[in-house]
């Protein structure tokens, strides 16, 4: 089918509406918060317009150096992670049968029913001392006595890949159904055992989605705010955290509006780090 | 005890039985072409001698060994699949190197074994091609030359040219027997199509539902078939029933033919081929029957008779075309040499 450009101005009307959205909810409130961002806090009050780097300059130290990479630490973690678990049960999901298919896919996204808090409680619980599974493990002779797994970074990274998993699957699983299976038949003829051709085959041929998925648990998982606050000490809290400390704790829009900035600027150069790095691995 | 055999083989699919009770001999260094219509089980069975399916009952002894149960990555053999599946994300010459990678060969060796594979399929200097950018033709030798690169004891092809257009295919299959005569490999082919079954292979093994239906030379299995199916799949043939009048003579479409050798069986079907049929004018001896349709193809011409309420196919050279039209009262004789009596 030949596809021609549109010719008129009216030909663009169907755009109007998206464009309009994207811009109301997306480019004003952006181009608000950079410019708060540069004003001056008002003690006491909220803000007056100027055009000041102290916001910016305040965030240059270490505590919030520390912070930052903590936060960029936890989300590349948790997307390796979601990775790493999500490729092989999504690639042994595509090879089951259709039905059991669709039973696993209707199960994870009923996990994206559940909101962050929930999961949050429920990872709580079943990390606690009281009613989690120590008990269990204790019960089945595996620990001594029950103990409190939260709060602790393992916790907080258990809950994010649990939240995370579904996203992951539900972006690996087309990619996977496509891939022919004869490739790792192929494979498995040329001399691969099942393992070194899913890492010899599989695993190269999907490098692209697995890339795409990778930022995608990114991003998701450097938004997370509320499980290292439900499931961590304070040094796992993330940048997030302390945005949302800023701005409606402590009134200081623009100091949060400059952190949330830069957290946009950090995450874009990553990604763009990723993607560069991806097609320099593509040209050889 | 050396070459591939099969015994008893038989693979279930739930309550399908996809192959049944195969029994078949490959001796070394021959080209086995399996052939049947689809769902015959022709793919199941190259699939169980790959090891990518286990049978369900029967052994699989190659030169010797038993590997019915040994993996598919231990049984050292090299296969092209239909879709060759040649990997994306590697070049030509990545393609071709592994299985050397995988037994963990030296590069430099690598890369001597993979320039002398380029060679041989003609096409030195594509190592560092993208896979993705060669031509149908040039993938399939890639392919060819991906699971030639260790000289595998077994060479295994499905429907390997099924995806290229007729005149390249035709020009592969000379090639593929010529590559198998030089390197002297048991080869096994899946294909559905009869010419190519025919220019390549030693045997031509039929297959129908499950069952091996007949295994001879090309030119055996056209001249001599085994039963109906072989008859009617191999080629085109006149299916015509007879029954014996007890004198040694048939009556065939109400006719008395002398000189078949009829087994002792008091009725069943001949099949003749078009080219054994001669079209003469109506006189004793011969089968009559009416002109129906006269198609001229230029190298052949086929002519269609009817007669004894069945139609009759008669193919012959333009030079000794029969002088016939459409509505004439001809007669039929068929050579009792060449005509084939089926007993089942």
């Amino acid at each position: 089918m030949r596809r021609e450009p549109p010719q008129r101005l009216a030909d663009y009307a169907p755009l109007a509406f998206p464009a309009g959205m994207l811009i109301v909810f997306f480019v004003i409130p952006f181009a608000t918060m950079i410019a708060v961002s540069f004003f001056e806090r008002e003690q006491g009050g909220f803000y007056q317009p100027a055009f000041v780097w102290d916001n910016y300059a305040r965030f240059i130290s270490l505590f919030f150096g520390k912070v930052l990479g903590f936060s960029l630490f936890l989300a590349i973690a948790v997307a390796i992670a979601c990775v790493v678990i999500g490729i092989p049960f999504t690639y042994l999901l595509s090879r089951t049968k259709r039905k059991l298919q669709v039973l696993w896919l209707v199960a994870l996204l009923s996990i994206l029913s559940l909101s962050e808090v929930m999961i949050g409680f429920a990872w709580s619980t079943l990390f606690s001392r009281t009613a989690g599974i120590t008990n269990l493990f204790t019960a089945l002779g595996l620990m001594a006595e029950p103990q409190a797994l939260t709060p602790s970074f393992g916790a907080v990274m258990t809950a994010m890949t649990y939240q995370a998993l579904p996203y992951t699957v539900l972006v690996l699983y087309p990619a996977l159904v496509r891939l022919d299976p004869t490739l790792t038949e192929a494979a498995r003829t040329l001399g691969a055992s099942p393992v070194r051709a899913f890492f010899t085959v599989v695993v190269p041929a999907l490098r692209n989605t697995i890339l795409a998925t990778l930022i995608m648990v990114f991003i998701f998982a450097l938004g997370s705010y509320l499980l290292p606050q439900l499931l961590g000490r304070p040094q796992h809290w993330t940048l997030s955290v302390l945005i949302t400390d800023q701005a409606i704790y402590q009134s200081n829009m623009p100091f949060a509006a400059a952190m949330a900035v830069f957290l946009v600027l950090v995450s874009l150069a990553l990604v763009g780090l990723a993607v560069y790095a991806g097609r320099q691995k593509e040209a050889v | 005890m050396s070459g591939l055999i099969l015994n008893n083989v038989t693979k279930q699919f739930g309550t399908f039985t996809a192959v049944k009770d195969v029994n078949l001999t490959v001796p070394d260094g021959t080209f086995v072409c399996l052939l049947g219509p689809s769902g015959c089980g022709k793919t199941t069975l190259m699939r169980m001698i790959a090891g990518l399916d286990l049978p369900t009952k029967g052994s699989i002894t190659l030169g010797g060994e038993d590997i019915t149960e040994v993996p598919t990555h231990k049984r050292n053999l090299g296969m092209v699949f239909q879709s060759l599946a040649l990997f994306p994300h590697l070049t030509v010459g990545e393609n071709i190197a592994y299985a050397l990678r995988i037994r963990g060969m030296p590069k430099a060796d690598q890369q001597k074994r993979v320039d002398e594979l380029l060679a041989m399929i003609d096409l030195a200097g594509f190592s560092d091609r993208s896979v993705n950018k060669l031509s149908g033709g040039q993938r399939q030798r890639v392919a060819i030359a991906r699971a030639l690169a260790i000289s595998p004891k077994l060479f295994l092809l499905d429907e390997p040219l099924s995806a290229l257009d007729a005149k390249l295919r035709e020009a592969m299959q000379v090639e593929l027997r010529q590559l198998q005569q030089q390197l002297g490999i048991t080869t096994i082919v899946v294909t559905h199509d009869q010419r190519e079954a025919m220019t390549m292979a030693d045997t031509v093994v039929v297959m129908n539902g499950g069952k091996i239906r007949q295994a001879a030379a090309p030119v055996d299995i056209y001249r001599r078939p085994a039963d109906s199916f072989v008859a009617d799949f191999i080629g085109s043939t006149n299916l015509i029933p007879f029954s014996a009048d007890g004198n040694g003579r048939a009556i065939i479409l109400g006719e008395p033919v002398e000189g078949l050798a009829l087994g002792g069986v008091n009725s069943g079907t001949i099949s003749v081929r078009p080219e054994d049929i001669q079209i003469t004018a109506p006189e004793s001896g011969s089968i009559p029957g009416k002109v129906s349709f006269v198609r001229d193809l230029g190298g052949t011409v086929e002519t269609f008779i009817e007669a004894g309420g069945q139609q009759i196919v008669a193919v012959s050279a333009p030079r000794t075309r029969p002088d016939v039209t459409v509505g004439q009262t001809v007669g039929i004789r068929l050579d009792p040499l060449t005509s084939v009596v089926l007993t089942r």
